[in-house]
């Protein structure tokens, strides 16, 4: 029998971003959280020694243990799905922190153009431009409505980017807080290429501080040290943004949260209106726990908050036969796969300094920021050259046809290890009505309870992109005074080996509908007033762009969303 | 000071960290996350007036270098296949002088070589290449008995084993496993050639301190510095820097 606890106002399962984000608005506004984390607990000081490629890089370190929980995997419904067995794809996060610690940094607030997709293509192409299957649709709130929540993001974790930013992405109210990164000689060679083409090249706005800043929660951090050891590593001057040197410490001081890590989330009990509270194991003891809430809020990445919802039977789950219920529909990823490399015989770079932000970018091609009108395919991908640190087990830089091993692949390793640039296309991932997430038949984790079944493919619409976005990589790739460039410009089915992104999105999507979506703009669930969902899990597809911007600032959002609830009740729209 | 001695190189890492953070911040008061960071790397630089204690091993036999795993066959045939995949050439060391057998040996003994943070459970299908490893075998398991079918091949088609064949004939018994050209009764030759391999460049360039890259000569081979505190200084710089890689045994700070 699970203990029972005393009741709380607020339980948040999931202690990454979006949980840290929520407990430290509620907690500084008075409300007493609870937030539980199935992970162990950390601070910078475990980080001393984490310049390891090889266990945090190879052997993932800080991420999810796949021997517990992973996801079922098929392309389509025709196969049977299995186990991602090991990692791949996309790197799940786990501890306090979650993904939030060995993430890049990469901060892009996704386009106007992304929260009314639907509206604004059949606006200007007619509703025939839309290929059967394709399930865009607006996301029930705009880019104006969300952007106060932008700010907030921002000043909170610093983000570093330049004064003036291009007119064909989001406009601002407030600029970044600090200025840009540091400019490498491989970003300036892109941004000098992508200006002769007339294109809008900017410094990618960075989670790794340019300079030291102060937020208004009072919460000082050093500058990036360009360490080389970013992207699926911890920050161990604090100079990434992340909840555990940012959000948590100022949750935490407030005397309002109350933190517990080792503690799994298994169940949302409810009546069928309400949740009344959530069931845990802690995970060292086995011993299972009921901690009863006036609230419940769902910050467990989208994996977990769709597996939540589909065990513990709260909402409709998705059927793609029928296109009824919304628990799972619209699962989206990245279309990554368009690129040149541009290969340089008469110079080096410093590729192994670098940061998980570090890069420029455009936007010329991303969005509907030009014409689709005779092309075979929606949206676009952000362009750019990212020098985050290039190590040696994972880096193995060749040009095509070079035998796999031996000598000649030992030399043409150490030659190029330097010597290569690319430019690369990040592309935006359009839902599709046979794309989402139920729970696997078959599989089960370690509480017994079903995998999440994913099933994913690319489509024409993702190959299409690839291939019109890698020409425009070559592009700019011809332009930066390389001895040779190679493109990559096909993609063929989603595969779930190759590690792409941890851009997972959908599942509980946001909307103006309560028939076609999960929650509403405050991201409460139409069918259980007292119960917020918040990640990547909200979009209804996934822009050109890394997530985190838009999954910050809909946490910030739904705390807000959570105080008027606590004050007044009912639905919020 | 101990940081005069040439082979303190943590004290370097520590000088230096100090000094680009130090121009980096100005004279900021640190307040948060990193004061403790900044806090230990002061005290310990006190500290480092006390010299400290003098090198008494006078052998340079590394004791690190032995079996956790592998049986002297196998090991022998790893150290053979790997040098084959990386081999000694003008640039530098092959995978045997950099210890790569070792580190596969080390790696096959660890949690990584029974999978044990990966998903194992049952049942197991025949599964599209999109769907990835889906079969029943550990690490240690695919890679020994990969190692034993190394030899049971080269012993049928060169009446010798694996480490006595010539070096053509070694890429030859390579190449057929890599490309599943051979029916083995026990083992998928191309999923062991795989898995190999990637362990072979692992051991080249991991971190010494998992028994391969040895001295840090794989990253020498390649310039890769290794991991140093800060780049700060040089990350705008148009021309190449050289710089003597560090390893974290150069990170550490005991008592
Ligand atoms: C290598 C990498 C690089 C990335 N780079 C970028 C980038 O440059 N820019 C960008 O925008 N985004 C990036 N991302 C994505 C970014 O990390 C995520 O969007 C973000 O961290 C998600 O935050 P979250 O709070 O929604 O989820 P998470 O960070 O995943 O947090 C969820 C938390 O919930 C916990 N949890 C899950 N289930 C349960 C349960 N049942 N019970 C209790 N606790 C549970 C988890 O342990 C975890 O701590 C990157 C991700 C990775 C992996
Ligand atoms: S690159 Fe910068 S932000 Fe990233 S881990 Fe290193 S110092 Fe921290």
């Amino acid at each position: 029998m699970a203990t029972k606890l005393p009741k709380v106002p607020v339980v948040i399962v999931g202690m990454g971003w979006v949980g840290g984000i929520i407990a430290a608005e509620l907690s500084k506004a008075g409300i007493s959280v609870v937030g539980i984390e199935r992970g162990k607990s950390r601070d910078t000081q475990d980080y001393y020694h984490v310049h390891d490629e090889l266990r945090y890089a190879a052997r993932y370190e800080l991420m999810q243990d796949l021997s517990k929980e992973t996801v079922a995997f098929r392309n389509t419904m025709k196969m049977r799905a299995l186990p991602m067995r090991t990692y791949g794809s996309f790197l799940l996060g786990d501890g306090l922190g979650g993904a939030g610690v060995h993430w890049n940094g990469q901060y892009y607030r996704f386009l106007p153009y992304d929260f009314e997709i639907y509206s604004k293509t059949v606006e200007r192409y007619g509703k025939k431009k839309i290929p059967e299957n394709m399930t865009i649709r607006d996301w029930g709130i705009t880019y104006e409505q969300l952007e106060p929540y932008f700010v907030k993001y921002e000043q909170m974790a610093g983000i570093s980017g330049e004064k003036e930013i291009p007119s064909n992405i989001g406009a601002m109210s407030t600029p970044f807080p600090t200025g840009p990164m540091k400019k490498s000689p491989g970003m300036k060679l892109f941004e000098n290429a992508a200006k002769k083409l007339g294109y809008h090249p900017y410094v990618i706005p960075s989670a790794n501080l340019s300079e030291v800043y102060k937020n208004p929660d009072g919460v000082e951090r050093a500058p990036c040290q360009y360490c080389g050891y970013c992207e699926r590593f911890g920050c161990e001057y604090g100079a990434k943004a992340d909840p555990v040197v940012t959000v948590l410490p100022v949750a935490k001081n407030t005397g309002k949260f109350e933190l517990r890590t080792h503690s799994n989330v298994t169940k949302i009990i409810h009546d069928g209106k309400k949740a009344t509270g959530v069931t845990y194991v802690h995970t060292p003891t086995g011993e299972e726990y009921t901690q009863p809430a006036d609230v419940v809020i769902l910050a467990g990445y989208l994996f977990t908050n769709v597996k939540l919802l589909l065990t513990s039977k709260l909402g409709e789950p998705y059927d793609p036969q029928t296109e009824k219920g919304s628990v799972g529909r619209n699962y989206a990823y990245q279309v990554n796969g368009a690129s040149t490399s541009a290969f340089y015989e008469d110079r080096e770079f410093n590729l192994a300094m670098g940061a998980g932000a570090l890069g420029s970018s455009i936007d010329d091609f991303n969005g509907d920021n030009f014409d689709h009108s005779d092309l075979n395919f929606l949206h676009g991908a952000n362009i750019r050259f990212t020098q985050t640190g290039l190590r040696p087990i994972q880096y193995q830089p060749v040009p095509a046809d070079t035998p796999k091993w031996g000598a000649e692949f030992k030399k043409a390793t150490i030659h190029n290890a330097n010597r290569v640039l690319s430019v690369t296309g990040q592309g935006a991932s359009m839902p599709n009505r046979y794309h989402y997430l139920d729970l696997d038949p078959e599989y089960k984790d370690a509480f017994g309870m079903p995998l999440i079944r994913m099933t994913f493919d690319f489509e024409d619409q993702d190959r299409e992109l690839v291939k019109f976005i890698a020409q425009k990589t070559k592009a700019i790739a011809d332009e930066m005074g390389a001895t040779k460039t190679e493109i990559h410009d096909s993609i063929k089915q989603y595969n779930i080996v190759p590690y792409q992104s941890t851009h997972n999105t959908g599942g509980t999507i946001m909307g103006a509908d309560p028939k076609t979506s999960v929650v509403n703009n405050y991201l409460q669930m139409w069918d259980a007033e007292n119960v917020f969902i918040c990640g990547a899990s909200n979009f209804p597809h996934n822009s050109g762009y890394n997530p985190t911007s838009t999954v910050g600032a809909l946490a910030y959002r739904t705390a807000e969303g959570v105080q008027k609830y606590l004050d007044k009740g009912g639905s919020l729209v | 000071m101990a940081n005069d001695k040439p082979n303190q190189p943590q004290d370097e890492s520590r000088r230096r960290f100090l000094k680009y953070s130090g121009t980096a911040i100005g004279g900021v008061v640190l307040g948060g996350v990193i004061g403790g960071l900044v806090g230990a790397n002061l005290k310990d630089k006190d500290k480092e007036e006390t010299p400290a204690a003098p090198q008494t091993a006078t052998d340079n036999k590394d004791y690190n270098q032995a079996l956790m795993f592998f049986n002297q066959d196998q090991f022998l045939t790893a150290e053979a296949a790997a040098e084959r995949l990386f081999p000694k050439d003008d640039l530098g060391p092959g995978a045997k002088e950099l210890g790569v057998a070792f580190f596969i040996d080390h790696q096959m003994a660890s949690a990584f070589g029974t999978n044990s943070r990966d998903y194992m459970q049952p049942p197991y299908y025949k599964a599209e290449a999109t769907q990835g490893y889906q079969l029943v075998f550990k690490r240690r398991e695919l890679i020994a008995l990969g190692l034993d079918a190394l030899n049971g091949y080269s012993n049928t088609k060169y009446k010798k084993p694996f480490v006595e064949i010539a070096p053509e004939e070694q890429d030859a018994v390579l190449t057929a496993f890599e490309s599943n050209d051979i029916e083995l009764k026990d083992v998928p030759a191309s999923n062991f050639f795989a898995m190999f391999l990637n362990l072979t460049l692992e051991g080249v360039y991991a971190d010494p301190l998992y028994g391969g890259n040895k001295n840090m000569a794989g990253w020498k081979m390649r310039n890769f510095p290794g991991n140093q505190m800060s780049y700060t200084e040089y990350i705008e710089k148009e021309e190449f820097v050289k710089l003597e890689p560090m390893s974290l045994h150069d990170h550490l700070e005991l008592g």
